[in-house]
């Protein structure tokens, strides 16, 4: 089976805020048949995110497939609210990059 | 009844970075019927709010007022500013009135009504509920509020949802700033003032809420405008190289949100999952099939933050790969001479080790665990005392420095000291607050008061 990086197929891949005790993160591709792919893929899943990250599934708080905006979401509570001492990423906005490499199945 | 509203909002966080002119004055030349723009957010940390101080310079919240200003005041349309001065307390709604009520001097502007609504909330008020058996119930996996929890916490806020807005609208106000306000709110009370269904009013609220956040491509403070109907809401990009699309429309319900096809307000709770997207024009979209329901129980969110203690930082580098390896040693040794003389770390201090080239970003979700050829240590240091905290931040680095690892070369210093001195940060707070609260009245932590401004 051929993969291919989950960075090549998204248009988008962000992190950030959802209020003061979750980081969400956004995959948005840019046409239908790369979000179908990825979606269909079972590829990037509650499950994946968890081990992806070394978090328990239960820290994972939402993972929606959002059709309208061809995006997968999820949500990981954080370990303390943003900005608190000894946190490391006050607007949550740089904890994404791991989901670059994710390999994806593709046909071929 | 009206046909159909229109708001033109300028900016999602009005005076965090100047609002751009070019756009705005193409969104006033539409003659919108209201200017809107929230100024609050909770991404700034919980200091702002805890110290009560303001983090957007006043210079650029006095620019963004005047914008707006002139242009309410020249078309005759009301202004409303939410969650005032980043935080919403009563100083942040007092320091904006100070403000309008200087630039309507300034420019000679006729008379018009200014209200002032504020939401702040006293500790007491929220530990008399408690102690009457109140729930304050926790959001976003928290345990319900406790009185311990409330004790540790300095400042309070309410976030408020239409009631208060619609009745300053009902008293004649022409100018409005809010204390905290949920962001879709401020745009949703004029509409559902003005008789459109609160689906369509809350909706038109969550896309203009960040203004260009909602167009394509990706830019700052440049102006959107919204319109509201009977059944749809329609976006269009004022910035001649931005377009409101499906797609952009489409990703802003889900900016920032743990759920995109929910979004929880003060009374109830708007459903986008039936909402279906269309492009009118190259620069419109339009949406149509949202829902509002209300909640059985009127709630209002509360926000609040707490001091854990004066901070100090300072920083580190390592460059000799054997120390490189063995950085967690050097880390548990300098740890454990703080200890010597301090205790293990809690009450009376806490310290942390910020790893850069390591897991400085993402601490124990880093998945990759190779080490970069040099190492930034940041040391930072909370304890109730400044004097106290620069003496633990000072031996947790110089003790960097004076790792013993068996085996290494450089026996001169196990570290390399940027400079040898610890930086005073702004003290630690942490978010303490962040729970809904039940109220028999939308109106009953909100005091709304008038003035005539100008003349």
């Amino acid at each position: 089976m051929t993969t291919r990086p989950l960075v090549e197929l998204a248009k988008t891949i962000r992190s950030k805020n959802a209020g003061v005790d979750q980081i969400t993160f956004d995959v948005i591709f840019r046409d239908r048949e790369s979000y179908e792919l990825v979606k269909k893929s079972g590829a990037l899943t509650p499950e994946t995110v968890a081990r992806l990250y070394g978090i328990p599934r239960e820290r994972l708080t939402a993972f929606v497939e959002f059709d309208p905006a061809l995006a997968i979401k999820f949500t990981i509570r954080r370990e303390r609210p943003s900005g608190s001492p000894g946190e490391r990423d006050v607007f949550g906005a740089q904890q994404y990059a791991p989901l670059f490499d994710l390999p994806i199945p593709v046909a071929g | 009844m009206v046909d159909r509203l229109t708001i033109l909002s300028p900016t999602g966080h009005l005076g965090f970075t100047p609002i751009e002119r070019g756009s705005f004055e193409i969104g006033v030349s539409h003659r919108p019927d209201l200017i809107v723009a929230d100024s609050g957010s909770c991404d700034i940390g919980p200091q702002p709010l805890g110290a009560d101080e303001h983090c957007s310079p006043e210079e650029w919240q006095r620019h963004d007022l005047e914008l707006m200003l002139r242009a309410a005041r020249e078309l005759g349309v009301p202004m409303i500013v939410g969650s005032a001065s980043d935080t919403g307390t009563d100083r942040g709604v007092n320091q904006y009135a100070d403000i309008i009520r200087d630039l309507t001097r300034r420019l000679g502007l006729a008379p018009f009504r200014l209200a002032m609504i504020y939401s702040e909330v006293r500790r007491d008020e929220v530990a008399r509920r408690l102690a009457a058996g109140v729930r304050v119930e926790g959001l976003d996996g928290r345990p319900d509020l406790t009185p311990d929890v409330l004790a540790r916490t300095d400042r309070l806020v309410a976030v408020m949802g239409v009631a208060p807005l619609i009745r300053a609208l009902d008293e004649g106000a022409e100018v409005i700033v809010t204390g905290r306000s949920s962001d879709s709110c401020i745009f949703a009370a004029p509409a559902i003032r003005a008789g459109f269904p609160e689906g369509a009013a809350y909706y038109l609220g969550k896309v203009l809420e960040c203004a260009s956040f909602a167009a394509e491509p990706f830019m700052g403070k440049e102006s959107v405008l919204g319109t509201v109907t009977a059944d749809a809401v329609t976006v269009t990009a004022m910035h001649p190289g931005q377009r409101c699309t499906v797609a952009s429309v489409a990703s802003h319900a889900m900016y920032e949100r743990a759920n995109p096809f929910f979004e929880h307000v003060a009374g109830g709770v708007l459903d986008m999952s039936r909402c279906r997207y269309e492009q009118i024009d190259e620069r419109t979209a339009r949406v149509t099939g949202f829902e509002f329901r209300r909640d059985a129980v009127y709630c209002i969110k509360l926000e609040g933050a707490g001091k854990i203690g004066e901070r100090a930082v300072s920083i580190a580098g390592i460059r000799d790969p054997y120390t490189i390896k063995h950085v967690d040693a050097v880390m548990a040794w300098a740890r454990s001479k703080v200890e010597e003389r301090w205790g293990p770390s809690g009450a009376r201090y806490q310290l942390y080790y910020h790893v850069y080239g390591r897991d400085g970003v993402m601490g124990p979700w880093e998945p990759v665990h190779t080490l970069a050829h040099e190492l930034c240590i940041v040391v930072e240091s909370v304890a109730p005392r400044f004097e106290d905290a620069e003496v633990i931040c000072a031996l947790g680095t110089r003790n960097l420095f004076y790792a013993r690892l068996p085996e290494v070369k450089g026996t001169a210093g196990t570290a390399a000291l940027m400079m040898d001195e610890v930086l005073r940060g702004k003290p630690g707070y942490e978010w303490t607050v962040n729970h809904v609260l039940p109220l028999a009245d939308p109106l009953e932590l909100c005091t709304v008061k008038l003035e005539v401004v100008g003349g």
